[in-house]
């Protein structure tokens, strides 16, 4: 029945019965001073790194070593605007060639496995095949098949197929997601009623359209729950794009920071890029939080659903 | 309950619609077109999961040198990788890392989500969402990030330290090194655990507490006696996630080994070993029968933890 909260207006629902029965208990309980202490230092806790980063995004690098306002607090001089321009300059701007590509791989890698997990997940949970439990319980094996165990096989196989240091070696990896195809067969077993199926068929809809007219909109809440764990997956990735990438121009954010860091740290061989580092980081999470935060209604739900098993 | 038992008795009742419509032809023909939806899926699935899979899998029954080519050796590498004291030791790394962070996770995901669920106020979204934040962070940029704040050249450790008239201890130091990575592990997931428990608890049919509000039971009673067993499902795949990624631990150590000269070695954990082998030795046969290995003790202690939780999850 759980899965029925999943969409918005019956989760507002329940809501508010909890939002009732919670407030009676919170008038024998007193206003809960010591909840809201424990969560401020939670939120300290968690937050306090991306305020660092925040402020020091809008320093040069002496600010950071040791600017006026101290680590957690902003300087007298305001550099956000130079690291930019920075950014800009620095190897031709290769910065945001990396910003760009981390926009492909997650959006190609995570639409693509969306799609794949969405006809998947609706094939195993509304049409009884032939082979159909075999293949399922494969796929729940997989689910704990570590990914970084495959990152190795997978460089050799697409060398010998020549793909390497392509973005594909980035991209069809990233379409596999068993666990969005499990997310979806759980979610979709529920939220279709064979009955609504069964009506189309009879009205004569083919099975395609069966599927994009009446199953794809009630699958709404779980596709946004699959894209947004993918695109994340894939925007997260280090490992595989790592392993497989070596031409500067391809790669993601994530592993074209990395590698200043570690020309940063060479000590005096090396060059100090610390303030781009600390920008570019900053602009990079910035788009994952903004999507987060406007998509809220959908994956608060949405995320619980693995647990139903 | 709700949450956990729903699936499984629209399983059930699946059962008995299906045996309503009689196998004739017509049906059979529209069970294929299941294939249909489901094949892409596993044109990916048996290119990128089963085909590297058995490709790593032969690759680790040979050895390659420059003498002799391509040579069968059976399960040499496999001898060779649990004898080999440094895959030894990494897997030893990881376990520990697993019984220190992955507790040390729940226990913040969980309490915050027993806090969370008995508060409606904005003060109470407002930290949800706060907390689940760092979750939108990629791991690198958690790693980099964390690496500044515990340098003594960057971070605040100093001033905050001197506030109490103490000495900064040196996080990247090699004797603290493992906490500080289970710091920077435990800030960047404990978030996204705790949505998923608290969404188990919003699950919960609220008529259960008001029965034992009238019996007088107080609230940490109502939360370890009755919210904590009835999300049990929930927490056993928390830790299940938490359980694979350790195991695989990679991305952490690997970004602040830059900036914790010498504290990190690389072969720290199985993954980088590997990692290594491959791709700073060539040695991609032994590397294989290393990812092999690794892949087969996550699957043995993930298919093992599930068995002793069985119980609990209802996967039976």
């Amino acid at each position: 029945m759980a899965l029925v909260t999943d969409t918005p207006q019956q989760q507002d629902g329940g809501r508010k019965v909890r939002g009732s029965a919670s407030r009676n208990r919170a008038r024998n309980g007193g206003p809960r001073i010591g909840s809201h202490i424990f969560l401020l230092i939670l939120v300290i806790y968690f937050i306090t790194p991306i305020w660092w980063l925040t402020v020091a995004s809008t320093k040069d690098t002496a600010g950071l070593f040791g600017g006026s306002g101290g680590p957690l607090w902003f300087d007298n001089e305001f550099h956000f605007f130079s690291n930019l321009q920075g950014l800009f300059e620095r190897q031709d701007g290769i910065y945001w060639r990396w910003l760009g590509n981390s926009f492909l791989y997650a959006i190609s890698g995570g639409v693509g496995a969306t799609i794949l997990a969405v006809l998947a997940g609706y094939g195993f949970a509304k049409y009884n095949f032939r082979g159909r439990g075999a293949f399922f319980g494969i796929l729940l094996g997989a689910v704990m098949v570590p990914l970084t165990a495959l990152v190795i096989p997978t460089f050799v196989l697409l060398s010998s197929v020549g793909l390497v240091n392509t973005i594909w070696a980035v991209i069809l990896p990233s379409l596999l997601s068993p666990f969005g195809v499990y997310l979806m067969r759980v979610f979709a077993q529920e939220a279709v009623p064979d009955e609504l199926l069964d009506a189309a068929r009879i009205d004569g809809a083919g099975e395609i359209r069966t599927f994009f007219q009446i199953a794809l909109p009630l699958l709404r809440p779980a596709i946004v729950t699959v894209l947004l764990l993918s695109v994340v997956g894939t925007w997260n990735n280090f490992f595989l794009p790592l392993a497989v990438l070596s031409d500067p121009l391809l790669l993601p954010v994530t592993v074209g920071l990395n590698g200043w860091q570690a020309l940063s740290n060479a000590g005096s061989g090396g060059e100090a890029l610390w303030n781009l580092i600390t920008t570019g980081a900053f602009i990079s999470i910035i788009p994952l939080i903004i999507a987060f935060l406007s998509l809220q209604k959908y994956w608060q739900g949405g995320l619980s659903l693995g647990s139903l098993k | 309950m709700a949450t956990t038992t729903a699936p499984t008795s629209s399983h059930r009742a699946e059962a008995p619609s299906q045996v309503k419509h009689r196998p004739d032809r017509n049906y059979r023909r529209k069970q294929r077109w299941g294939w249909l939806f489901v094949a892409p899926f596993a044109l990916i699935f048996l290119t990128f999961l089963i085909l590297p899979l058995v490709y790593a899998f032969r690759m680790s029954l040979f050895t390659s040198t420059l003498a002799t080519g391509n040579r069968f050796v059976g399960g040499d590498n496999y001898i060779k990788a649990f004898s080999d004291p440094i895959f030894l030791q990494g897997l030893g790394t990881v376990a520990k890392f697993a019984l220190i962070m992955i507790p040390a996770q729940m226990l913040v995901a969980l309490v915050a989500a027993l806090v969370l669920d008995n508060l409606t106020t904005w003060a109470s979204k407002f930290s949800r969402l706060m907390i689940f934040i760092p979750y939108a962070v990629p791991v690198v940029i958690g790693a980099l990030m964390w690496g500044f704040l515990y340098s003594p050249r960057f971070g605040p450790a100093s001033s905050i330290f001197g506030i109490f008239g103490l000495a900064a201890p040196e996080f990247l130091a090699q004797d603290n090194i493992f906490g500080s990575l289970v710091n920077i592990v435990t800030w960047q997931w404990a978030g996204y655990y705790m949505i998923i428990i608290y969404a188990a608890l919003r699950g919960i049919d609220p008529g259960i507490y008001e029965a034992a509000v009238l019996d007088g039971a107080s609230d940490r009673q109502i939360a370890l006696r009755i919210k904590v067993p009835m999300i049990s499902s929930s927490l056993v795949m928390v830790v299940i996630f938490a359980l694979i990624g350790t195991l695989q631990f990679f991305t952490e150590p690997q970004v602040l080994r830059g900036v914790a000269q010498g504290a990190i070695p690389t072969s720290y954990t199985p993954n980088m070993y590997a990692f290594s082998l491959a791709f700073s030795y060539s040695q991609f046969n032994y590397a294989s029968a290393i990812s092999f290995a690794l892949g087969i003790v996550v699957f043995v202690f993930s298919f093992f933890f599930l068995f002793l939780t069985r119980k609990q999850s209802g996967l039976k």
